[in-house]
């Protein structure tokens, strides 16, 4: 085989097991949402065009640069100019723009057909706050992880009141500013069950590297009965660890920042945890949700996720340690 | 010569200006008056060549600087979960190394390359301002170094090059860190608008004779366009940091949504100057590789006319794409269709230059010659074709959408400006290092730094496109290790160790090739066989005479040019009055008109650079009372560095050959200080129009802030009628004072008198209007509406302080005799900046007093 050959060869091995396939939680190439499905279609459009200009312009310079004199000259005329520098892009750049433009259309339309109950994701320093338009039309407060109803789409409204986020789950589709005094309605829609990753997308200080979330697209069915136990109050307490747990929990002040609905904790700085315990993370995804984690987190946060506003606390011993874990772990 | 009849055209036929030979005592005499000062004194120098080095050297330092910075950032990610700088400090570096980049690297490297290379390629002795350019310099080396070095002590900005409001307002950015951002981009502002008046001013006044516009260097076209875009774009920057920091430092709330304000304002300001700033950077690497094209070629530019155009059309199409950097802001799909359409059009004038090269390159005399220089401008081509069509990419809204914010955005910005500016800027090191170095670089380590650079860009910006694409968001200063980034990210550090490995082989050839040329000869005698007039034979003077220019490629056309100018038989071959001068020419022709007389070191334009400096460092560590002593002295500077100006008809009409008779001194719309006036008063301008806008889109986000529902009710007609006839009665003020200026040579009282009441006039004017909103109760704080309506008494005032100075100066200067009815620029320039504040003033009445009674 040629070198050429091999590098043909070794190009199309490497783009295809570098773009194909399960490329990522996070990947705009493992699309499950209808935006980001649509774009793919256009994405792999407009890439295959700018591949092609490339090999144009690096073969026209070859023959420039190394082709003998009567194969160059055909090159050298305005006319040459005139017909790759103005009339090709404007050509090709008119169809393309058509084209993004229907794609955008097609998501003007679906944000017009979502009339169900919608979220509204208000981003914080450093995290989220979900918020879903209960069965009743009652505010039912969650965080740091997004649910979905599978073929149905919904909006999401997307507040702030800090500063700029911005959501992007690049699986659902493409990405929206939280702005402060404004709300943005983002409509996705799920294409089939599974769980992806989101992410902040515009610089928000500090820790912005560690705010993501998962977000969870389940079956019509699923979902229903899910948002149902969401509107219920926090569990009880499951044993004598777990109360002593929640005495710890109450006892510390805790409270004064989190909410655990169905307790005096009702507090609305911090993310509400009311189901903490059944969420696929912790501290917006920068942690798997185990009772370790809510000690590591407990104790260590500063480090975990540098400049967040919980302070840390070394006041507890191992076993108090272990309690407080466990309760936070058993909020299902 | 080999190149007599490039292009198949005969050498133009012209008589020698100064055909008889010249006395020797001239070249010795010239040779004085332009002399280089030696040793420490260096830094009093005006001379050009000598700025110029000190200019790209300080912005190549912070090149390497910045540079150093992005490879700590690339080791930090090279792996997952890194724990090798903290949070705290990677927010810093990145924000350090964007701003470093574009404003401390970028802007001042093109600026700098006008400053280097346009007096030499127009032939003329130096730039119209020689002082106002070494000011510039001092001024962004002192205020640069400094805001650089915020990294070393924790103060440094973290807001990001961009600093969106409102994370860096004080609520969410306390401590000093965003004020040093907004002091470096200060000094930034202040160069380029120096940079922007000595480029008009010098391509368009200080040509050869019988350089018509058509004759002009691309270059030069290139430097003209970026001059004029800067002189559009920046003032909206320059409004947005005043905003940021007056809200910051007194609360007016601009920003902040909860009183009306919003902050998508800044982001509009921003990136109606951070668009354009981009072709900013690129239209002159872009005139640069015309120029190095051609040159390897050995032909005339193909599509010479086309390019100029595109240049144009690039200039003016940049204005229309700001938001194309907002698409995810939630705007309207209207507004994202139209600038998704003008972003994708601006590509039209890059195709038109990337096909004219590729014609030029085929039309090559021979074949194209391969030499560093121009392995750099084919990497240059390549680079910047992908970055063109990722840009394609993303001006697509839906794929924006999703690219936005993300890795691949960092790797298309790079490929665009590492592609489309730091290439052709190595290719120009390469190239015109001769003019100002008695070595050339290696050309065999130059191969190597080529293959190093474009290999190890490619694979550290490469890759980054797909780590985009798989979601990994940017200023992230760690990720986790299973969402598939790991292995991208860690080929990503590898490549950009290879590009800073090619870069560091670059700066051990230039340490020991560079041998800068302080005295004697410049450099080597047009080593690539060029076109262009800066190869001319060279010496401080810049060339012996200024040559008549009948041709676009003088070297190629006019065979004998380098020996006659040599010889003096050119244009003003000696110094006919006594010191600096050089020959100005009208804009469109080249005629010559009069001989500007220039001047040369002095410590006056240093000082004022340091202290300005200072000025705005104490400021911003809140230093109040030392920064004011130190504004002080560099008002002074400023006012003993101006004092010797204008010197005045003294030395009469001079010959410089070809019968043609100069006068020595000119006022009026003819003189280079009018153009340069009419250049800030432009500036000025675009600042109001800029503030316009904001008042108005605040308008239209918060009208419930808007007097007279949300405020309290504008005060009564009487007084804007009242601050109207003030600035009227100063503006016939000062016309009658035209007329009383004192004879020829006289001293005058009159004339300052009228001065004082003029500026009485309008100091009063100003302090009317803010009086009357004062006692009707509304405040600044209260709400954005109060902000803006006092924000109109801002920028009337800066103008009021500027006339202030101005008419002081004309006031004394009349008293002492340097102000009359002939010698009366320094009249002309303040007439003229008043004649704008009145507009201004008046402008500004109708909208504060007029817009809310109109829409109530």
């Amino acid at each position: 085989m040629t070198r050429r050959g091999f590098t043909t060869l070794g190009f199309t091995f490497g783009a295809a097991t570098v773009l194909g396939g399960c490329s990522g939680p996070q990947s705009v190439f493992d699309a499950s949402g209808a935006e980001a499905q649509e774009i793919m279609p256009l994405f792999w459009t407009v890439t295959g065009i700018a591949v092609a200009v490339t090999v144009l312009v690096i073969t026209v310079s070859a023959i420039a640069v190394f082709a003998p004199v009567h194969w160059r000259r055909h090159l050298t005329s305005e006319k040459f100019v005139v017909a790759f520098g103005i009339f090709l892009p404007v050509f090709v750049l008119s169809g393309l723009l058509t084209y993004g433009l229907l794609v955008m259309q097609a998501g003007s339309a679906r944000s017009r057909s979502a009339e169900g109950p919608g979220v509204t994701i208000i981003g914080e320093q450093w995290w989220w706050r979900v918020i879903y338009d209960g069965p009743e039309g009652e505010e039912i407060v969650s965080a740091n992880e997004l649910r979905l109803p599978v073929g149905r789409p919904v909006a999401i409204r997307l507040q702030s009141d800090n500063v700029i986020h911005s959501f992007w789950a690049p699986q659902l589709g493409g990405k929206l500013d939280m702005i402060p005094g404004r709300t943005n309605t983002l409509t996705v829609e799920a294409i089939e069950p599974g769980i992806s990753r989101a992410q902040c997308a515009e610089y928000c200080g500090g820790a912005h590297a560690l705010m993501s979330m998962y977000v969870v697209a389940m079956e019509p069915d699923d979902y229903r009965q899910w948002l149902e136990a969401e509107v219920n109050p926090a569990t009880k307490p499951a044993d004598a660890v777990r109360r002593e747990g929640q005495r710890l929990f109450i006892a510390h002040g805790c409270g004064g920042c989190h909410a655990v609905r169905g307790t005096p904790a009702a507090g609305t700085i911090g993310p509400d945890l009311t189901h903490v315990g059944s969420r696929h993370s912790l501290a917006a995804a920068r942690l798997p949700n185990d009772p370790q984690s809510f000690r590591r987190w407990l104790t260590d946060n500063q480090h975990i996720k540098p400049d967040n506003f919980m302070p840390e606390y070394d006041v507890f011993s191992d076993s108090e340690l272990d309690a407080i874990a466990a309760y936070l772990d058993g909020l299902e | 010569m080999t190149h007599t009849l490039a292009n198949g055209r005969p050498p133009a036929e012209y008589d020698l200006p100064n055909p008889d030979p010249r006395s020797d005592g001239e070249v010795e005499e010239l040779l004085s008056i332009w002399a280089r000062p030696t040793g420490w004194r260096i830094i009093t120098a005006v001379n050009n060549t000598v700025i110029g080095i000190f200019y790209i050297g300080t912005a190549f330092l912070f090149f390497l600087l910045a540079g150093l910075l992005a490879l700590v950032m690339r080791t930090q990610l090279a792996v997952p979960e890194n724990d090798l700088i903290g949070q705290d400090l990677y927010n810093q570096l990145f924000t350090v190394h964007g701003t470093t980049m574009m404003f401390l690297f970028a802007v001042p490297a093109v600026e700098a390359l006008g400053v280097m290379l346009l007096p030499q390629m127009l032939a003329a002795r130096d730039l119209p301002f020689p002082r106002l350019s070494a000011f510039a310099v001092w001024a962004y080396v002192a205020g640069g170094l400094v805001f650089f070095s915020t990294v070393f002590y924790d103060l440094a900005p973290k807001g990001g090059w961009f600093m969106y409001t409102p994370l860096t307002l004080k609520e969410f950015s306390p401590g000093d860190n965003a004020d040093f951002w907004l002091l470096g981009i200060g000094f930034i502002e202040i160069s380029a608008i120096a940079g922007a008046v000595e480029i008009v001013v010098g391509t368009l006044k200080t040509r050869p004779p019988g350089m018509s516009l058509a004759k002009m260097p691309i270059f030069a076209w290139a430097m003209l366009i970026f001059a004029a875009m800067i002189i559009f774009a920046f003032p909206a920057v320059i409004l947005g940091t005043m905003l940021l920091e007056i809200e910051r430092s007194f609360d007016w709330p601009f920003f902040s949504a909860e009183r009306g304000g919003d902050p998508l304002l800044w982001q509009h300001l921003f990136w109606f100057f951070g668009h354009p700033e981009v072709y900013i950077i690129f239209l002159p690497a872009a005139g640069l590789v015309s120029m190095i094209v051609s040159t390897m070629a050995r032909r005339p530019l193909v599509g010479h006319d086309l390019i100029v155009v595109a240049l144009i059309g690039t200039g003016f199409f940049s204005f229309g794409l700001w938001v194309h950097h907002m698409f995810t802001t939630g705007i309207p799909s209207l507004s994202l269709a139209f600038f998704s359409a003008a972003s994708m059009a601006v590509a039209v004038p890059s195709g038109i230059q990337v096909f004219s090269w590729i014609a030029t390159i085929a039309a090559s005399k021979e074949r194209f010659r391969i030499n560093t220089p121009s392995l750099f401008v084919l990497g240059f081509l390549f680079i910047f074709t992908v970055g063109g069509l990722t840009g394609i990419m993303v001006a697509l809204v839906p794929v924006d959408f999703q690219v936005h914010d993300s890795y691949f955005v960092v790797a298309h910005f790079h490929y665009v400006l590492i592609g489309g500016m730091v290439f052709p800027l190595f290719a120009t090191f390469y190239y015109w290092l001769p003019m100002a170095s008695r070595n050339m670089l290696s050309e065999r380590v130059g191969r190597w730094v080529f293959w190093l650079m474009f290999i190890g860009f490619n694979v550290t910006f490469f890759p980054m496109h797909i780590t985009g694409l798989r979601g990994m968001p940017r200023r992230v200063w760690t990720y986790p290790g299973d969402v598939g980034w790991d292995a991208l990210n860690m080929i990503s550090t590898v490549g950009a160790y290879i590009f800073a490995a090619g870069i560091a082989l670059f700066v051990v050839d230039l340490a020991r090739r560079f041998r800068p040329v302080i005295t004697g000869s410049g450099g080597l005698d047009n080593p690539w066989g060029a076109s262009t007039l800066e190869w001319l034979p060279n010496d401080v003077y810049s060339t012996r005479s200024i040559p008549l220019v009948t041709s676009r490629d003088p070297l190629w056309d006019q065979p004998n040019l380098p020996e006659e100018v040599e010889k003096g038989h050119h244009f003003l071959p000696n110094a006919p009055t006594g010191g600096r001068e050089t020959i100005v020419t009208s804009a469109i022709e080249g005629r010559p008109q009069y001989i500007i007389r220039m001047p040369g070191p002095g410590f006056a334009h240093v000082i004022a650079a340091i202290f300005t400096a200072a000025f705005f460092l104490l400021l911003t560590i809140k230093a109040v009372t030392v920064a004011a002593i130190c504004g002080v002295v560099a008002i002074v500077a400023m006012l003993v560095w101006t004092w010797g100006l204008d010197q005045g008809p003294g030395a009469g009409e001079v010959d410089i050959g070809a019968g043609v008779k100069l006068p020595t001194y000119m006022s009026g719309p003819s003189s280079h200080a009018w153009w340069a006036t009419v250049v800030l008063v432009l500036v000025a301008g675009s600042l109001y129009l800029a503030y316009v806008f904001s008042y108005l889109y605040l308008w239209v986000v918060s009208p419930e802030v808007w007097a007279p529902n949300g405020s309290p009710s504008l005060p009564g007609v009487v007084w804007p009628w009242t601050s109207a006839g003030l600035v009227l009665a100063g503006g016939v003020s000062l016309m009658i004072a035209s007329s009383l200026l004192p004879a020829p040579g006289q001293r005058g009282v009159a004339a300052p008198l009228l001065f004082v009441f003029t500026t009485i006039c309008l100091v009063a004017a100003v302090a009317t209007n803010l009086w009357g909103h004062w006692q009707s109760g509304l405040r600044p704080t209260e709400n954005a509406y109060g902000a803006m309506v006092y924000m109109a008494g801002v920028l009337d005032g800066q103008l009021a302080f500027a006339l202030v100075m101005m008419l002081a100066v004309a006031a004394v200067r009349c008293l002492a005799g340097r102000l009359d009815r002939v010698r009366r620029v320094s009249y002309e320039n303040a007439a003229l900046l008043f004649g704008y504040a009145l507009l201004q003033i008046l402008f500004g009445l109708l909208l504060v007093h007029g817009f809310p009674r109109a829409m109530s």
